[in-house]
């Protein structure tokens, strides 16, 4: 089995956010929480990247974005949904244009609530998706692919 | 003999020397900035996770493009360390750069083409300085020669002859390395002012092959710089890798410490370094000896 869980490499995409969670995201890079020390390499790029960093609700205009972005992404492959608004659409649910949370468009695996997310917490999910992503690349070596979520989108 | 163990060692040790170096170099990085740092053996995780994700193409020829591109950049490298024409390491090393500009190009997508566009300017910024290295080489007494073989049997080190032809080589390798402030086509981190530049849509194993290639790449220039060094005393040797890891970490320094210009700048500030430098070098060896 290939060891995948050392490099996760996280995009990291805002769709209707606040902002409020996209510092947090970054804050998770700076030198006291160093995300770095575990590998993770924050890429802007979908078709190297392994884990999808969603923070804010998703509108109409954002949701196609979101989904090529999935879409670009090679499995195997992970989604988080940073803070409340990408977990359930949080303060802006109501709002006319938001459609809701990130699992609206795309398959969410790990769920960051907080608002904002803390950077310990989202450090927390990112490696339970880590975790995950092993999981997920030890099945793409045995060639199942519908054991995972892929291709339900 | 000796040279195809040299030429065996450069294909295998190469890439493993490369890793490590660009490990530490982010770990030092880091400090740098006040943090811990990933493992050194990241770059290593990096390429070994990249193989295994599903292969993407965005267009067939790229990855016939890759290919090429390292099976070149592998043959500069062999052609050095087997102490060949160092003109001809240069022209190759050229030629192999094109076809990674075609494989930017190839997708037709706005950043990669952009990328892409900002390489050949670096090419443009380079280019010069490095063949002025070669002649250089050349002009350096006692021996005019281009060949790597003959030059490292010179009785005194290269660099004394041409402290100007090294100062302009080691100007233009924070281009070749893709270090701040001249990483404009593509840079090795997370500011994404144009994506990935012109590696964006080379899938994960295309990338794989472009990072091994990098590392290849990195171990040549480091051998060149090396070169000004290396004379007929093998104590010479030391010097020179001692030399050549100052380089290296002067690189790292300047990349920590310097913002991204633009292209312009780039241009100018290069070709005004490589006239004075080099070019003033070069008239007072050709005036004198
Ligand atoms: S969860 Fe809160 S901080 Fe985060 S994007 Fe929504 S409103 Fe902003």
């Amino acid at each position: 089995m290939a060891k995948v869980k050392k490099s996760p490499w996280v995009l990291h995409y805002d769709g209707a956010s606040c902002n409020g969670c996209d510092i947090e995201v970054l804050a998770c890079l700076t030198p006291v929480y160093d995300a770095e020390r575990f590998g993770i390499v924050n890429t802007g790029d979908p078709m190297q990247a392994d884990i999808l960093l969603l923070t804010g609700g998703i509108n109409a205009q954002c949701q196609e974005v979101v989904k090529q972005i999935y879409e670009q992404m090679p499995r195997p492959k992970v989604v988080v949904a940073v803070g409340t608004c990408a977990c359930t659409g949080g303060v802006f649910k109501e709002a006319y244009n938001i459609l809701g949370g990130a699992d609206t468009t795309v398959p969410v695996d790990i769920y960051v609530p907080g608002c904002a997310a803390r950077p310990q917490s989202i450090i927390d999910g990112i490696v339970k998706a880590v975790a995950l992503f092993q999981q997920r690349s030890d099945e793409h070596d045995k060639g199942i692919v519908n054991g995972s979520r892929e291709g339900e989108s | 003999m000796s040279s195809v163990i040299a030429i065996v060692c450069f294909l295998v040790l190469a890439p493993f020397l490369g890793g490590f170096l660009d490990g530490l170099d982010r770990k030092i990085s880091a400090r740098m900035q006040g943090r811990i740092g990933p493992p050194v053996l990241q770059p290593f995780y990096d390429v070994h996770k990249l193989i295994h994700k599903q292969t993407i193409v965005v267009n067939k020829a790229q990855t016939f493009l890759m290919l090429t591109y390292m099976a070149v950049q592998l043959f500069v490298g062999v052609l050095f360390f087997a102490g060949s024409d160092i003109l001809m390491c240069f022209f190759l090393l050229s030629t192999g750069a094109t076809f990674l500009v075609f494989a930017g190009s190839v997708t037709h997508s706005p950043l990669s083409t952009l990328g892409t566009n900002r390489e050949l300017l670096q090419m443009m910024a380079y280019e010069p300085a490095v063949l002025l290295a070669c002649l250089g080489f050349y002009l350096a007494p006692p021996d005019h020669t281009f060949v790597v073989s003959e030059l490292i049997q010179t009785p005194v080190s290269a660099i004394l002859y041409l402290p100007g032809f090294f100062v302009a080589f080691v100007f233009i390798l924070t281009i070749k390395m893709r270090k701040s402030p001249f990483d404009l086509a593509t840079a090795h981190h997370a500011h994404q002012e144009v994506v990935k530049g012109i590696t964006t849509e080379l899938g994960a194993k295309n990338f794989a092959i472009y990072t091994i290639t990098e590392w290849y790449e990195k171990v040549f220039l480091l051998a060149v710089v090396a070169l000004f060094v290396v004379n007929a005393n093998p104590l010479s040797y030391i010097a020179a890798v001692v030399v050549a890891l100052a380089v290296w970490f002067l690189e790292i320094l300047i990349d920590n410490t310097c913002a991204r210009v633009k292209w312009d700048v780039l241009l100018k500030v290069t070709w005004v370094v490589t006239l004075l430098a080099a070019g003033v070098n070069m008239l007072i060896l050709m005036l004198v000896f």
